[in-house]
């Protein structure tokens, strides 16, 4: 069996971002709970922001903006983590993802997670990047894991976890998601005869 | 082959200027540029057509037929002609009228448009842009063919015992190109007629339209037309000369950077890089040009965007003088070097007509 291939986005822009440090905790609980061995990619969208923009312009990917779009359409599990910008994900996650032709990730295992400096944004998740997710017809996860500046020093409370215990969570569902990903058909690149667009015309 | 130009009627300001020409004079220059084709020894002289401002070129036969009336060897195109929004009726009477008062010196480029509004002013809707294709090019096919026409559709009202006028000159119908910048589907279409295929070549990596390019090709060969080399491959090109590159660069910067299409993105480097463009001396045209043999096979047509991103006229014509002495006469010599017999030459009418002689002689014997 070839490795399961599994791709991190993170829209982080700092240098080191928590955006980027959440990404790799969550690649890693993935990781640890895959049958065998896994190829795993981490893409900084921050490397790649004017090449996005570039692409929105001309309408087509530079080399390396396409490579970076291959790796995640290929891959059999996504973990995409953005920053919370103004109520929302940053413009550069949103952009990334604008520029993915349709229906590339129909089908996708998605874990969600976000970072921001307090926890009243959490629900950026649900209301943002779930919706976002269901229009692309990816599978989320079920666990989002948002994490608050706090969160990185706390051991969560009476009501909540702690932030390693909901990377573990969804960790283990997009591990339980990907092998089914991995053994999906591949399309051919198929045309539909003619006769039949022709035929499908017929009054 | 043949080589030409191909224009898209863009109003663009003068960038280094300021300077934004009326449409009279947009239009005026558009057929200056187009007698000038002719001049320096070019065969085609394609118009894109449009609907809304910035772009003047809404009734392209109106304009053809005036550069038809002062050219003599000129091959007179669309790039393209919007087969979902215009009544394929009224293409069958407008181009057949065309190819009668050019003598034959017609041909046209099938494209959808991808301007979302044109659709609902035309009464259609831009999702059944695919469907509309199909439908009103299978239309427009027995319209040239066949002397009398019943027919329903989907999109149209029906049509019965109806006769398109005039019927095509000397019975053969203008030759179709089929124009795509991404659908397989449009390819597959071209590929089951037997018709030709164009891709813009421009603002995409040839990567992209070698599979177009392929998959037509391979299809061309499935419905019978010939090899997968005859084929009949047109492509766009986009270019910019000076004696020396580095001058060639300095001038076209300015224009590039602003271009409607493309400006204000990636830079004139990463684009030439990435993309078929090229901005040099006239050598540096000519090798690259010879390399879309390597990239798409042997191919009959070859046009170039040289009119746009608001360039002075004045700079349009030297450029067609560069590409009329120094670049065409290269790539005829070299693009014929080493062609096998067994690949076509573009379409003419004259062509069209001899082999429907041959082909009728041959089903009489």
């Amino acid at each position: 069996m070839t490795a399961l291939r599994l791709v991190a986005v993170s829209a982080g822009l700092g240098r080191p971002s928590s955006s980027r440090l959440l990404a790799d905790r969550l690649t890693e609980a993935v990781r640890r709970r895959l049958p065998g061995e896994a190829a795993v990619r981490v893409i900084e969208l921050r490397d790649l922001a004017a090449d996005v923009a570039n692409a929105m312009v001309t309408g087509f990917p530079s080399p390396r903006l396409r490579e970076a779009i291959e790796a995640v359409t290929e891959a059999d599990g996504l973990i995409a983590v953005t920053p919370v910008f103004t109520a929302s994900y940053s413009g550069l996650f949103k952009s990334f993802f604008d520029v993915v032709e349709e229906g590339a990730l129909a089908g996708m295992p998605v874990v969600v997670a976000a970072t921001g400096g307090t926890a009243r944004h959490s629900l950026v998740l649900d209301h943002a990047l779930r919706p976002m997710f269901a229009y692309l017809r990816a599978v989320v996860a079920p666990t989002g894991v948002y994490a608050a500046s706090e969160d990185w020093g706390g051991s969560g409370d009476a009501a909540t976890g702690p932030l390693s215990e909901r990377v573990a969570r969804a960790g283990e569902e997009l591990a339980a998601l990907m092998p089914a990903r991995a053994a999906r058909p591949r399309p051919a690149d198929e045309v539909v005869p003619f006769e039949q667009r022709l035929a499908e015309l017929r009054p | 082959m043949q080589f030409g130009i191909f224009t898209v009627g863009d109003v663009t300001p003068d960038p280094t200027t300021g300077r934004t020409p009326s449409e009279h004079e947009r239009i005026t220059a558009m057929v200056t540029i187009a007698l000038k084709a002719e001049e320096v020894g070019l065969d085609v002289f394609a118009t894109g057509e449009h609907h809304n401002p910035p772009f003047v070129p809404s009734s392209p036969t109106t304009m053809l037929g005036y550069i038809a009336a002062r050219t003599e060897r000129l091959v007179l195109s669309t790039a393209t002609t919007l087969i979902t929004t215009n009544d394929p009726v009224k293409i069958a009477e407008d181009f057949a009228m065309l190819q009668h008062l050019a003598g034959g010196r017609v041909d046209l480029m099938l494209g959808r448009g991808n301007t979302g509004p044109v659709y609902p002013w035309f009464g259609q809707d831009i999702r059944t842009g695919i469907p509309l294709a199909v439908e009103n090019y299978a239309l427009l096919h027995r319209l040239w063919r066949e002397d009398v026409v019943d027919w329903e559709g989907r999109f149209r009202t029906p049509l019965q015992g109806f006769t398109s006028t005039p019927r095509p000159l000397d019975g053969v119908p203008p030759f179709v190109w089929h124009g795509s910048i991404r659908s397989p589907e449009i390819a597959e279409q071209a590929a089951y007629y037997g018709d030709g295929f164009f891709a813009n070549n421009i603002f995409w990596p040839k990567e992209h339209f070698q599979r177009l390019i392929s998959l037509y090709r391979e299809r061309y060969a499935h419905y019978g037309h010939g090899t997968p080399e005859q084929a009949v491959v047109g492509l766009g090109g986009q270019v910019f000369m000076r004696k020396n590159s580095q001058d060639a660069v300095r001038e076209f910067r300015p224009y590039f950077d602003n271009a409607p299409v493309y400006g204000h993105g990636p830079s004139l480097e990463d684009f030439t890089e990435q993309t078929p463009l090229t901005v040099g001396s006239p050598q540096q045209v000519i090798d690259r040009t010879l390399t879309f043999r390597e990239s798409f096979g042997d191919y009959q047509r070859q046009l170039f965007l040289m009119d746009h991103a608001g360039l002075p006229l004045k700079t349009v014509l030297e450029q067609l003088d560069i590409l009329g002495e120094e670049v065409v006469p290269v790539l005829r010599r070299e693009f014929a070097r080493n062609r096998p017999d067994t690949v076509p030459d573009a379409p003419t009418h004259a062509a069209l007509v001899a082999r429907r002689a041959a082909e009728s002689a041959a089903a009489g014997s």
